[in-house]
């Protein structure tokens, strides 16, 4: 009998431990989130979003660094949407288990476990000083596309893979062609997720400073880009910049809270998008 | 014939589909050749800049100099040639800097016409002297002889404890300390995520309701997607100082700083994939095992846990991995001091710290430069393996 | 004290009261979620008799059994109203401590599912998440329990094995013989048989009407001719409901209802 009230009290202290540590987990992330938001929120004003850096970014606004992001982003999800969303059909819908599909696969999950400071320093060697783009928004974009391309796939071929084998084969059986049934038929089904794997993708890249750091980042630059060919700021480090190596580092921690709100809030948004996206698409794919 | 149109068009997005793959797939191999490309010149030049040369007496016998005994000597803590394998005479240094100790202005004439013969006299006087010089100022008819220096090895940069690489004239290029500073941080976060990650995996895939699994999941997922530049400012303003006052320590930048916001940062990863390891164990194992009268947690530690612990290997090795590849955080709070640490509460260095801090410092194709390449082929094969270990612990439990 | 009377929980000893019932459901109704899936279910399982739960897939039949060591429990979503008594007390009345229950009705699952542990670990399994260390009696107890499961001889020499190398008979052999380890008084067996050979499936037969002299078994099965062979009565679920119950052979010479007579006679299922 002893034994019975035993392992049940074991389990109530393991179970009450576990629940407790989950808790912290939870704690930890609304810690983090709480103590950016309440001291970055009284920074945001539409004056911090749309004027320049004044005074040693100590004063002003954050406008260029939040343009430089989006052309980032824009710049790399140009090309790396494109590119992940084709390899990701083409290794789940046209390749078999070769080993050549073996191959492909472990290229690009190596390539997501590459650290991004490793990234950066292949974009200096390649975009910006053997293909002469100089830090540009060109070279930072592609970087990052490289960066987004594994995080692109992965999504894509999940999206792929959940889409029922029977609805290719009944798409076969009526005479249409693979490619015909990629675009009828799998890719309307996928897009949801597709979509959410966009999303989380933009959110990564926005937030990524070890790649921009040699390729596109300017330090201080109170203009707006012309052309992808032109330094730019960026969000995550001018961050960086306002935290670490600013010229007056206490003036300007009001900068950085409202920065570092800026970068949480676009994370937040993005991941409750694609939440929504995901559950909002879930559930009509369900019922059909 | 619109069938024929789009056969050709079926086959034209074939070969579309075939080449974003193949971009893909080329990208690893495009980035070990760039890397390589950019950093392997680091091996086997000369550890000085160039146009320098050090200068000799004839009679000395020291066959070559490394860059360690460079520095040795220019600290004064090797004074003797004997010390070096030479004969007994103690190092007479001499630059350019010192020509006022033994010439006056009118000996080397008023443009410095008199020099090289000069010079030439102090190396034929001093069978001790090491002279460090600009080509233009070499004589051209030495009565000494250049003395060539030790060429940077592979086996020197892996284990050299000296990351000096701006130091004059012989910059070190010893990576240990950097290789030890991240493998410190890294173990260090890994302690602390493994057993908080572990229990929050076992709670999510064991013990919560689907309802509070739904809460916990997207946590989870916003904890992997704040950006780590505001991991590394949130740490900075709130963890660092809380360091600094609660072990009463000059600064906060320490190892300790780093694990912990390495540990938060390694976490999602941790928690997703022994999650979906745990998850992997078949219902019908743990039916058998409750059904046999044990409790949940007997079940979870007796058959679920000991079922997926390939999964929370891989899981611990993945984390391993995104902690030590991490570089923006680390580098706002580990204080960055290039020193082998001893202790968690020291400032220390990671390889990609180094990197991020010190390429934008370093002229283009300098060996600087490319001793940060080099650091960088470093950090990739070191992902590399972890990679490859972690793909090999999953094929072995498919098999 | 001899390690039997150890493994025993105060049962009354079945030898006394042939005639009373092991088990009994009374008026048990089982929803999940909107789905009603057990309707007002009344069925005695008579001591020391195989009762056999038949009918088509999805009739409840699974769901049955697995009321008597609440194994429906786990589901999320799943109310149970009326009583499931065992020995005489309602185990889903408040109080009652589901290990301690489960550790009292023994269980084996359609696919043969033994641990990823030696073939000696797997039958100690239960002794242990219960708290018996006693090496020597560990070591009796595994032995006598592969011995009712008419293993021993071909297992004893290899022990330490994992209980994988076995064939799949094997290891459901094993399997029972896990669920014998800690002597249950009822054995609840969810189509035994369904993955296994015929030749497997024979000896697994065999070993049910052995162990019928020790145990009371509830048997839920596809196969006619098994719930024919084995029970002693047989009880017919459609549709969440129970249409017929009756002794085995009285129900396969003269079903009662309609539908017991289609099933059984292959004309549906």
């Amino acid at each position: 009998m002893m034994s019975f009230i035993h392992k049940r009290i074991k389990q109530k202290i393991a179970f009450s431990f576990f629940g407790l540590v989950s808790l912290i987990v939870v704690g930890i992330l609304f810690v983090i989130l709480g103590f950016i938001i309440f001291r970055g929120i009284s920074v945001i004003n539409w004056g911090f979003l749309t004027q320049m850096p004044e005074e040693g970014m100590t004063k002003g606004g954050i406008f260029p660094a939040i343009v430089g992001t989006l052309c980032l982003i824009g710049g790399s999800m140009i090309f790396a949407f494109p590119i992940g969303v084709l390899s990701a059909i083409y290794l789940n819908e046209y390749l078999k288990e070769t080993w050549l599909k073996k191959f492909m696969r472990s290229m690009t999950n190596n390539l997501a476990g590459i650290p991004s400071i490793v990234f950066g320093l292949f974009g200096m060697a390649l975009f910006v000083n053997k293909l002469k783009f100089g830090d540009s928004i060109l070279a930072g974009s592609l970087t990052l596309g490289l960066l987004a391309l594994p995080v692109i796939i992965r999504t894509t071929e999940e999206a792929l893979k959940s889409v029922p084998d029977h609805l290719r084969i009944g798409s076969y059986a009526l005479g249409a062609t693979k490619l015909q049934t990629i675009r009828r038929v799998v890719l309307p089904i996928a897009a949801p997720n597709i979509i959410t794997g966009l999303i989380l993708s933009i959110s990564r890249v926005s937030g990524e400073t070890a790649p921009i750091l040699f390729t596109v980042a300017a330090y201080f630059l109170p203009k707006l880009p012309h052309s992808m060919f032109d330094q730019a700021m960026a969000l995550p480090y001018h961050l960086y910049v306002l935290t670490t190596s600013g010229t007056n580092m206490e003036a300007s921690r009001p900068m950085a809270y409202g920065t570092a709100f800026v970068l949480i809030m676009i994370v937040l948004i993005a991941n409750l998008l694609a939440n929504a996206f995901r559950r909002y698409f879930g559930k009509r794919n369900k019922m059909n | 014939m619109n069938r024929k149109r789009l056969k050709i068009f079926e086959k034209v997005f074939g070969v579309v589909l075939f080449s974003s793959s193949t971009v893909t797939s080329l990208t690893v191999l495009f980035i070990i050749v760039f890397l390589f490309n950019e950093g392997i010149g680091l091996f086997n030049s000369t550890p000085v800049e160039k146009k320098y040369q050090f200068i000799v007496s004839n009679n000395n016998t020291v066959k070559e100099l490394s860059s360690k005994q460079l520095k040795d000597i220019f600290n004064y803590d090797i004074t003797n040639w004997k010390q070096l394998g030479g004969s007994n005479d103690s190092i007479l240094l001499f630059t350019i800097n010192d020509l006022s100790t033994y010439f006056t202005d009118d000996e080397l004439g008023a443009n410095f016409e008199y020099l090289p013969s000069k010079i030439n006299e102090l190396i034929k006087k001093n069978p001790g002297i090491l002279a460090y010089l600009s080509d233009k100022y070499v004589p051209e008819h030495l009565e000494g002889h250049v003395i060539p220096l030790t060429k940077i090895s592979i086996k020197d940069f892996v284990t050299g404890t000296e990351w000096y690489p701006t130091s004059e004239p012989a910059p070190q290029f010893g990576v240990l300390p950097l290789i030890l500073g991240t493998l410190w941080v890294s173990f260090g976060a890994i302690l602390i995520a493994l057993p908080l990650g572990l229990a929050t995996a076992i709670f999510m895939a064991e013990v919560a309701s689907q309802r509070l699994r739904n809460i916990l999941k997207p946590v989870i997922e916003l904890l992997a997607g704040i950006p780590s530049v505001v991991y590394g400012f949130f740490g900075l303003v709130v963890l660092v100082p809380l360091i600094q006052q609660l072990f009463n320590l000059p600064v906060g930048e320490t190892a300790l700083a780093g694990s912990i916001i390495l540990g938060i940062m390694a976490l999602p990863t941790i928690i997703t994939v022994s999650e979906d390891a745990l998850r992997t164990t078949p219902t019908s194992l743990k039916e058998a095992s409750l059904a046999l009268g044990a409790t949940r947690w007997q079940t979870i530690t007796r058959v679920t846990v000991p079922y997926a612990r390939s999964g929370i290997t891989a899981a611990s090795i993945l984390g391993i991995g995104r902690a030590v590849g991490e570089t923006m955080a680390v580098l706002m709070v580990t204080g960055n001091a290039g020193v082998i640490p001893h202790t968690f509460l020291q400032p220390v260095r990671t390889i990609p710290a180094t990197i991020a801090a010190e390429l934008g410092e370093s002229s283009y194709g300098g060996l600087h430069f490319k001793a940060l390449f080099a650091l960088g082929i470093l950090l990739f094969l070191i992902t590399l393996i972890i990679n490859t270990s972690v793909e090999l612990i999953k094929s072995r439990k498919r098999s | 004290m001899t390690t039997t009377e150890t493994i025993n929980t105060p049962h009354v000893s079945h030898m006394h009261k042939v005639e009373t019932f092991k088990a009994e459901a009374k008026g048990v109704n089982l929803y999940y979620k909107d789905f009603h899936a057990l309707k007002d279910i009344s069925l005695p399982i008579k001591t020391n008799q195989v009762t056999a739960l038949i009918g088509p897939s999805g009739c409840g039949k699974s769901t049955f059994l697995r009321l008597f060591n609440r194994m429906n429990d786990l589901i999320d979503g799943v109310k149970i109203t009326g009583e499931v008594m065992l020995e005489e007390q309602n185990i889903y009345r408040k109080g009652i401590v589901v290990d301690e229950l489960r550790k009292s009705v023994g269980m084996v699952f359609q696919k043969p599912n033994p641990f990823p542990k030696s073939i000696y670990e797997n039958v100690a399994y239960g002794l242990r998440v219960n708290g018996y260390d006693h090496k020597d009696s560990i070591d009796e107890i595994v032995e006598r329990s592969l011995k009712q499961a008419a293993l021993w001889d071909e297992v004893k020499d290899k022990l330490k094995k994992s209980a994988y190398e076995l064939s799949g008979g094997q290891q459901q052999r094993l399997c029972i013989a896990r669920a014998l380890a800690i002597e249950p008084s009822l054995i609840l067996m969810d189509e035994p048989a369904s993955a296994l050979d015929p030749l497997s499936t024979a000896k697994i037969e065999d070993l049910i009407y052995e162990l019928k002299n020790k145990y009371t078994i509830i048997i839920v099965t596809h196969n006619m001719q098994q719930a024919g062979r084995v029970s002693d009565y047989t009880a017919f679920f459609y549709l969440g409901e129970l249409i017929e119950y009756d002794k085995t052979k009285t129900m396969f010479i003269n079903p009662q209802n309609i539908k017991t007579q289609n099933y059984i006679t292959g004309r549906f299922g």
